[in-house]
C-alpha cells in the first residue's frame, strides 16, 4: 500500500514520536503489513523536483494513493489566501496541495491535533488562520467540508494527540491495512476508538489520591491535580496511563497535568492550562457523566475519611507514609 | 556568463520547510536567497497570556527541539520572576536536556545528512555501496540501529518528564518529578545503553577516544564507526573546502547548572573569544514580510505583513548581533569553549567542520550524560518555590542542538505583554539584513558548484543540511 505523510503547518513532533515506536520500530511495523511510503519530508531521500514531479503524478492519478497522512494544520491565511505556507518550490499554497491531494487518497489519516482540529497553531486568537483537515476546532467541516468521505468511504481519521503517541499511529495504520477500521470504529470526533475510549484517568497512579480528593497544591507535590492543578484526566480521551509514552512515562506520572491534547479546543483553557477554574470554590468541569450533586457528596465524604497516609504523601514531592502492611510483622 | 537561476524545493530532511533561491553562473552559486515559507505566529498567541502558558505553548512550536523550548521558557519566567532552580533540579532538567539534544544530532546525521551520500549520483565511489548498506533512507542498518537506540534512550524522557517531544515537566524553580532511587539506576542503564550503541556503531571506538581527538589532523587517522565513513567521505569529496559560513561564531553556554554553566557563553570572531553582550542583539526585518523596525527583541513585534511586500522573501528575522551575522550549532559551542579540536577548525568553518562539531559534541554530550545521572539525589529537593511577579522582564538563554535559542518575557500586570524568541535556525538562515549583507547559510552556499542542468544540486544539499536546519523553530 502506497503511503504520502506531509507535513503543514505544525511541528513535525508528531513524526519525531513515531520514530520512538519500539517492538518493532516505526519502520519495520510499516514494512511488514505492507506499506511503501511514497515519501515522507523527514525521512525520505527524494527532494526538490523529485518530489513535485512525484506528487503531480498523484494528484493526476498516475500514481495509487492508499494513504494521505497529514501532520500539522492547514493555514488559511493571510486572508483566506493560505500563503501563510506555502509548499517550497511548488509556487502553491500548502492548503491547495492537501486538497487536491485528500480528493485522490483511500483514506486521510490527520495525524495529531493539529492536523484534526487546528490544535496549537490556532491558540491565542489563531493568527495564521489555521484549521484542520475537517474539523475546526470542534466545530465539523475544516479544508474538507462535513460530508467528505475518502474514496473508502470513511472521513478524515483523526488520530489525535499533541504529540500523537507512536502506537495510535502504527495500530491505526495496521487495522487500515488488515481492513479492518471501519466507520464505527471511530468516535464522534473521527478518532479511533482503541484509544479514545479510555481515558487518561485510567490507571493513572494518582487514582488513590482522586478517590480521597487529596489534591496537590503545587507542581510537585505528587496528590491529585484535578482541583487546583487544571488536571482534565477524568474527561480526556486516551489510554495514556494504560500504555504509558517512552516506556514508563505519562504526564501525570511526571507530575503536570493531563491538558487533553487529544481534544478539539484543548489550546485554550480556562485559565492557566496548569490551574482548576472554579465556580465558588467548586472545580468547574467534573467528570462529565456524573450527577454534581452526587460528585460533591462523594468528595466531602471522601475527603473527610482521606487516611493520613495519603493526605500527607498528597503534599509532599515522594511518598513519605508508606502504607501499612495488613498484618503487622512477627 | 550566463546567469540562471534555480528555486530548490521542498527541501527535505531539514524539519520543516526551506525553499532556496539560486543564482547561479560558471557553474557555481553567485548568490543564494534562503526563504522559510511558513508562519505561524506563536510570539502573537502568548500575548496577553498568563506566562506560565509559555511552558505549555512554546515546547510546541518545535517537535524535535521541544525541551530545549521548555527550558528557555522555563529559565525567561525563572529570570522575571528572579528565582532559580534547585540544584538537582537544574540537574535533572540537563539530563532530558542532554537526552533530547544526543538523540537529535545522531537523529541528524543518520537519518537527515547522510542519506544524501546514498544517492545514485554518487555511484563508483570507494565508500558509495558502505553508505548504501548504511543509510540509505528509511533502510539502511545504521539508521535503522539509531531509530531503536534512541527510541530506548527516550525512556529517559518517559521516566523523568512523562513523554517526549512536549512535557511540562520543565518548571522555573526545577523539576516536576522528583526522581526515586530506581529511576536513577534505570537512568544511568539508559545512558549505558546508548553507549553501547555509540561505541560499536557510531565511533566503532569508546567515546572517549573521539572525544580525546585534538587536531584536525587525528581525523585522517579515524577509520572507524559511521564516523569514519563520514570522515573518508569528507577527505574524498573535500568537504572541508565547501560550505564556509560567516566564520563568526556564538553561544550562550550550554546546560545550566548551580556550578555554573557546562560550556562557555561568548563570541568567536577573529581567532579570539569575547564576552557576549545580549543587549547587543537586534532582529532587523527589511527583507522579512514583517511590519515594523529593526529591534532587539525585548522590543521587538511580530506583525506580519500579510500583503507579502514581494521585494521581502522570508518569514524568518534577521538577528544580528552589534550588526553582524552570526553561526549557531555545535561547532560554534566548541569553538567558544574552547575545544581544541573545533578551535583549530573555526577557520575552516564548512561542511567537515560543522558535522565533525557534531559528531564531537555527542561523544562530549555522552560522558556528561553519565556523569549527571551518576549524580542525581534522590534525597534532594528537585523543585523550590516560584512566584509569578505581577511585573517584570525575564531572559532566558539556552543551547538547543543546533544552536544558540532565545526566548524574551515583558510581564505586565500578571500577564504576557510581549514574547520574543529567537531560534538557532533564525540565526543561520536569517535572510539578508538593513546592509544587505547575508544570513550564514546564504553566505555559506556562495561558491557552491552546481553541475549542469542539475535541479537539486547535490553540494547545495550537502551544505544546507550541514547546520542542522530546523525550520518550524526558525519563525515560529
Amino acid at each position: 500500500m502506497n503511503l504520502l505523510w506531509l507535513q503543514s503547518a505544525g511541528c513535525g513532533g508528531c513524526t519525531m514520536s513515531l520514530l520512538c515506536a519500539e517492538d518493532p520500530n516505526a519502520f519495520e511495523a510499516l514494512e511488514d503489513v505492507g506499506y511503501d511510503i511514497l515519501w515522507h519530508p523527514a525521512l525520505s531521500e527524494a527532494t526538490g523536483a523529485e518530489v513535485s514531479g512525484l506528487l503531480d503524478r498523484i494528484r493526476a492519478g498516475s500514481v495509487k494513493l492508499d494513504v494521505l497522512c497529514v501532520e500539522g494544520s492547514i493555514l488559511t491565511g493571510p486572508k483566506g489566501t493560505g500563503r501563510f505556507q506555502m509548499l517550497s518550490g511548488t509556487g502553491r499554497p500548502m492548503l491547495d496541495w492537501t486538497r487536491d491531494l485528500a480528493a485522490v487518497a483511500e483514506t486521510v489519516i490527520a495525524v495529531g491535533s493539529c492536523a484534526a482540529f487546528g490544535g496549537i497553531t490556532a491558540a491565542g486568537g489563531n493568527p495564521a488562520g489555521a484549521i484542520g483537515l475537517q474539523y475546526s476546532g470542534s466545530s465539523v467541516g475544516g479544508l474538507m467540508a462535513a460530508d467528505f468521505r475518502s474514496k473508502s468511504g470513511l472521513p478524515v481519521v483523526n488520530v489525535a494527540g499533541c504529540p500523537t503517541h507512536p502506537a495510535w499511529v502504527i495500530e491505526t495504520l495496521m487495522l487500515l491495512a488488515d481492513g479492518k477500521l471501519p466507520a464505527d470504529a471511530l468516535d464522534s470526533f473521527n478518532r479511533p476508538r482503541f484509544y479514545s475510549d479510555h481515558l487518561v484517568h485510567h490507571a493513572c497512579p494518582k487514582n488513590e489520591f482522586y478517590e480521597y480528593k487529596a489534591s496537590a497544591t503545587r507542581l510537585s507535590e505528587i496528590g491529585c491535580m484535578m482541583e487546583h492543578l487544571g488536571c482534565v484526566g477524568t474527561q480526556a480521551v486516551g489510554d495514556c496511563n494504560i500504555r504509558p509514552w517512552n516506556g514508563e512515562g505519562s504526564c501525570t506520572r511526571a507530575g503536570y497535568p493531563c491538558i487533553a491534547c487529544t481534544s478539539p479546543d484543548f489550546e485554550e483553557p480556562q485559565l492557566s492550562f496548569t490551574e482548576t477554574p472554579k465556580i465558588a470554590g467548586i472545580p468547574v468541569g467534573l467528570p462529565s457523566d456524573m450527577p454534581k450533586a452526587w460528585f460533591m457528596a462523594l468528595a466531602s465524604l471522601s475527603k473527610a475519611a482521606t487516611p493520613e497516609r495519603i493526605g500527607k504523601n498528597a503534599h509532599s514531592d515522594r511518598i513519605v507514609v508508606s502504607p501499612k502492611p495488613r498484618r503487622e510483622r512477627r | 556568463m550566463t546567469k540562471t537561476e534555480l528555486l530548490v524545493g521542498p527541501f527535505n530532511r531539514v524539519e520543516g520547510d526551506l525553499e532556496v533561491r539560486l543564482e547561479i553562473a560558471d557553474g557555481a552559486v553567485q548568490a543564494a536567497y534562503a526563504n522559510s515559507p511558513l508562519f505561524r505566529g506563536f510570539e502573537i498567541m502568548l500575548q496577553g497570556r498568563d506566562p506560565r502558558d509559555a511552558l505549555t505553548l512554546t515546547p510546541r512550536i518545535c517537535g524535535i527541539c521541544s525541551i530545549s523550548q521548555s527550558a528557555a521558557a522555563a529559565a525567561a519566567l525563572a529570570d522575571a520572576a528572579g528565582v532559580k532552580p534547585t540544584e538537582q533540579g537544574a540537574l535533572a532538567a540537563a539530563v532530558l536536556h542532554g537526552v533530547e539534544n544526543l538523540a537529535d544530532h545522531t537523529t541528524h546525521f543518520a537519518l537527515f545528512f547522510m542519506p544524501d551520500f546514498a544517492r545514485a549520483a554518487y555511484e563508483g565511489r570507494g565508500w558509495h555501496a558502505e553508505v548504501r548498506e548504511r543509510f540509505l533512507a528509511t533502510k539502511g542498518s545504521s539508521a535503522r540501529a539509531l531509530v531503536e537506540a534512541r527510541a530506548r534512550l527516550m525512556h529517559i524522557t518517559g521516566t523523568l518528564g512523562g513523554k517526549w517531544p512536549h512535557t511540562l515537566a520543565i518548571q522555573p524553580a526545577g523539576v516536576t518529578k522528583a526522581p526515586d532511587a530506581r529511576d536513577r539506576v534505570r537512568i544511568m542503564s539508559a545512558v549505558r545503553g546508548f553507549r553501547r550503541f555509540l561505541d560499536s556503531d557510531f565511533f566503532g571506538a569508546p567515546v572517549e577516544e573521539f572525544a580525546a581527538l585534538k587536531a584536525p589532523s587525528d581525523l585522517a587517522a579515524w577509520n572507524t564507526g559511521s564516523a569514519g565513513l563520514f570522515l573518508r567521505i569528507a577527505e574524498d569529496l573535500n568537504l572541508d573546502a565547501v560550505g564556509q559560513g560567516p566564520r563568526r561564531y556564538l553561544s550562550y553556554g550550554a546546560y545550566p547548572l548551580a556550578s555554573g554553566r557546562t560550556t562557555k557563553a561568548g563570541i568567536w570572531r577573529d581567532g579570539e573569544v569575547r564576552p557576549l553582550d545580549p543587549a547587543a542583539i537586534a532582529e532587523h526585518l527589511s527583507s522579512v514580510w514583517m511590519l515594523g523596525e529593526k529591534a532587539h527583541p525585548f522590543d521587538g513585534m511580530t506583525l506580519p505583513d500579510e500583503d507579502m511586500d514581494p521585494s521581502s522573501y522570508s518569514w524568518c528575522k534577521a538577528p544580528r548581533l552589534s550588526g553582524e551575522s552570526a553561526e549557531v550549532g555545535a561547532l560554534a559551542r566548541g569553538v567558544v569553549d574552547g575545544v581544541p579540536l573545533l578551535a583549530a577548525l573555526a577557520e575552516e568553518g564548512g561542511v567537515r567542520a560543522r558535522i565533525v562539531g557534531r559528531l564531537h559534541e555527542i561523544a562530549r554530550t555522552q560522558l556528561w550524560l553519565e556523569e549527571w545521572a551518576q549524580a542525581l539525589d534522590p534525597e534532594a529537593r528537585f523543585m523550590g518555590d516560584f512566584e509569578l511577579p505581577s511585573r517584570g522582564d525575564g531572559t532566558g538563554l539556552v543551547e538547543a542542538a543546533r544552536g544558540s535559542l532565545g526566548h524574551w518575557v515583558r510581564i505586565e500586570g500578571g500577564r504576557i505583554a510581549n514574547y520574543q524568541i529567537i531560534a538557532p535556525t533564525t540565526w543561520n538562515f536569517s535572510p539578508r539584513d538593513e546592509n544587505s549583507q547575508p544570513g550564514p547559510l546564504e553566505a555559506a552556499l556562495a561558491g557552491a558548484p552546481v553541475e549542469d542542468g542539475a535541479t537539486e544540486p547535490i553540494m547545495v544539499q550537502h551544505i544546507v543540511r550541514s547546520f542542522d536546519p530546523c525550520m518550524v523553530c526558525t519563525v515560529h
